[in-house]
């Protein structure tokens, strides 16, 4: 195990290993030359427990979805390696590969573009089991799409509707349903939830809740909503610029965050209480996501962190334990800091 | 006497597919300085009342079919257009959800910002200029001589926003309506936008009425809320009073849908069941009613009655009175 990690349970579903995933900007017409590069991804080390759901929170740019569209072998890894269930994703056979492709699924954001507008929503369902030929006869398909319809709390007779007929959360439901047809392990929610209505997202969320439950599924949860992630996500990492500031378990990381970004975080998120609202500290956090084309040195974030010493500009602080399965990434408030951690925000 | 005054404000769209009953009779105010939200779903209704109050729905296909706003003493549904434009850039701005998309790309960032200053004000470039730059430096925008010269794509979206804030302030507005002004933000910069606003508004004595989803943002700035559902504002008062006791059913289950980071993990969330109306096929009674788990048979065929409690906290409901906890 690598220094830092929380022990993980059994073995996990998903291990990321030192990720980095670089994007080099090109420039020229006829003689392309890379002129920088985008470190989308760098150096990112993660393990995912079985059956259970680790989010993965952060800004826009932090690396979040790239990660999730890694995993889902729809971009290359610069380094690093990815395994799922034991097995290195680079190096699978054919077989293997067919087989990686029905365990691993993914819902995205925004179901109206992820979902064919000339498909009907049976069509939609039951195209992944002609692609992967688990089910010729038609009539088996058919029973299958109205049991995945049913399961996701719709009626049979949507099947024949077209996405364009149906409202933001229906269309996340078809958008659940079609990942589930081939009975994944494993499912990558990016930003499942963030497009929808505060009524219909709780009503997402709580699907989302009860197949994980009922279908033993472990979820990489990705989002922004610092309070859905936490509320779904036995798991927490925390990200900022291509690196994980912090990770541990929800109840742990979120009663004691130690990296001062999730601190800010938590402060700049409002809760829907008055009272509350009106008594608690809103330090704001100061400046913007600088560009991953040219990200500071040392701690990415010490540009904007109030706690930053000299030396943060020059080193970059490692992934350390933080009391029992937590890690924090911040020589100033994690392991070995000068001073005791300071608790809470 | 209210700065902004809308009483039973009725908007209908007319489209080949029928008649959209987009708001249906609402009244909300606005004090001088205040900081009012107005909160509701897609399709409450929450903005384009905002756009009918501005003098910016078009008409056709809008139609006013009733009520009165007044601003300031003067009534602006029947204010001829010349004048509300001049109204519309003097003493209400506006700031909208996209920077992106309500700056002009190809105007540099210091012309936009003066526009409105030389024809409201009447000022000369030089002194627009110089005022510019003090604008940016009160929206926290570093370096502003060298920004005045950049053009939009050349910003961050949070730095887009503090320049449409600025324009906002920029001719001493009395009012200024703020739809999703953060929504497609990041939850950092939202919070610097927000207290940049709040900050603003309090220190030039302006009205802020900002338009969201967000009831935490709600929670966070505004002094009083009005939540609209199906083009009507079911329950309005205190922002205190109405977290701490909902009088409707569509914003406690509102409130009972939101995970929240200041209750413990594993509570459950209660969604609200079903989906909100199509205001093209609106049905008798209460427009809540096929969703609430109070529902009674009175609720499906009459108009709910507004119920006003003792602290000016309002509700539109058969069941209002039942439901609102005691205080405490």
């Amino acid at each position: 195990m690598t220094a830092g990690l929380p022990p993980a349970i059994a073995a996990p579903l998903v291990e990321l290993r030192d990720l980095r995933v670089h994007f080099p900007i090109r420039k020229g017409l006829i003689i392309e030359r890379s002129v920088a590069i985008v470190k989308a991804v760098d150096g990112v080390t993660l393990s995912i427990r079985r059956g259970k759901t680790m989010g993965l929170v952060g800004e826009s740019g932090c690396g979040k979805t790239t990660i999730g569209r890694t995993i889902l072998k729809l971009q290359v890894p610069t380094s690093g390696a990815i395994r799922f269930d034991g097995a290195d994703i680079a190096t699978l056979d054919a077989a293997g590969m067919k087989r990686f492709r029905r365990r691993v699924q993914a819902v995205f954001q925004d179901p109206f573009s992820s979902l064919n507008p000339r498909m009907n929503v049976g069509q939609i369902i039951a195209e992944p089991l002609i692609v992967h030929d688990v089910m010729s006869e038609p009539a088996e398909r058919r029973d299958r799409v109205s049991e995945l319809l049913a399961l996701c709390g719709l009626p049979a007779a949507f099947a024949g509707r077209y996405p364009h007929e149906m409202s933001g959360g229906q269309r996340q439901r078809v958008g659940i349903a079609r990942a589930l047809a081939l009975n994944p392990d494993f499912v990558i929610c990016d930003e499942a939830v963030s497009a929808l209505d505060v009524s219909i997202q709780a009503q997402i969320i709580r699907l989302l809740e009860d197949l994980r439950d009922e279908l033993n599924l472990t979820y990489l949860f990705i989002g922004h909503d610092l309070s859905v992630v936490r509320h779904l996500c036995d798991d927490v990492a925390v990200m900022y610029l291509g690196r994980i500031a912090e990770v541990g378990p929800s109840d742990e990381l979120f009663a004691n965050p130690g990296h001062p970004y999730t601190r800010a975080l938590l402060e700049a998120v409002p809760t829907p209480d008055p009272d509350l609202e009106r008594s608690r500290p809103h330090q704001v956090l100061g400046g913007e996501v600088p560009s991953p084309i040219d990200p500071p040195a040392g701690c990415v974030f010490h540009p904007r962190c109030s706690l930053a010493v000299a030396g943060c500009g020059t080193r970059v602080p490692p992934l350390l334990p933080y009391g029992s399965d937590h890690a924090v990434a911040c020589t100033e408030t994690g392991a070995g800091a000068s001073s005791l951690p300071e608790k809470g925000a | 006497m209210a700065l902004l005054s809308v009483r039973g404000l009725e908007l209908h769209f007319v489209t080949p597919a029928g008649r959209v009953r987009a708001v249906n009779g609402i009244s909300y105010t606005v004090e001088a300085g205040e900081l009012v939200a107005i909160v509701g779903e897609s399709g409450s209704g929450k903005t384009v009342q905002a756009q009918a109050v501005l003098g910016l729905v078009a008409q056709p296909p809008g139609e006013i079919v009733g009520g009165a706003v007044e601003f300031d003493g003067v009534e602006l549904l029947s204010l001829p257009e010349e004048r509300m434009r001049t109204l519309r850039g003097r003493r209400i701005s506006m700031v909208f959800q996209e920077p992106m998309t309500s700056l002009n790309p190809v105007l540099s960032i210091g012309r936009q910002l003066t526009e409105a200053m030389r024809l409201h004000l009447q000022l000369t470039r030089a002194v627009a200029d110089e005022r510019a730059v003090s604008l940016l430096g009160m929206v926290g925008i570093a370096d502003p001589e060298r920004r005045l010269r950049q053009y939009p794509h050349h910003l961050s979206g949070g730095m887009r926003q503090r320049v449409m804030i600025a324009i906002a302030i920029a001719c001493d507005p009395l009012l200024i309506v703020a739809d999703e002004p953060t929504t497609a933000l990041d939850v950092t910069i939202q919070a610097q936008i927000l207290a940049l606003m709040q900050d603003l508004t309090r220190r030039l004595g302006v009205a802020l009425v900002i338009i969201t989803h967000d009831l935490g943002v709600v929670a966070r700035y505004a002094d009083r809320v009005n939540v609209m559902y199906a083009g009507r504002i079911v329950e309005h008062g205190a922002a205190r009073d109405v977290y701490r006791r909902p009088a409707h059913p569509y914003t406690i289950g509102l409130l009972n849908s939101v995970p929240r980071l200041d209750r413990p993990r594993g509570v459950r969330i209660e969604p609200i069941p079903g989906s909100p109306p199509d205001p093209a096929h609106l049905q008798p009674g209460c427009a809540f009613a096929p969703r609430c788990p109070y529902v009674v048979d009175r609720c499906r065929r009459e108009e709910p009655p507004t119920v006003t409690f003792d602290d000016r906290h309002v509700a539109t409901c058969w069941q209002t009175a039942a439901l609102r906890p005691e205080s405490g």
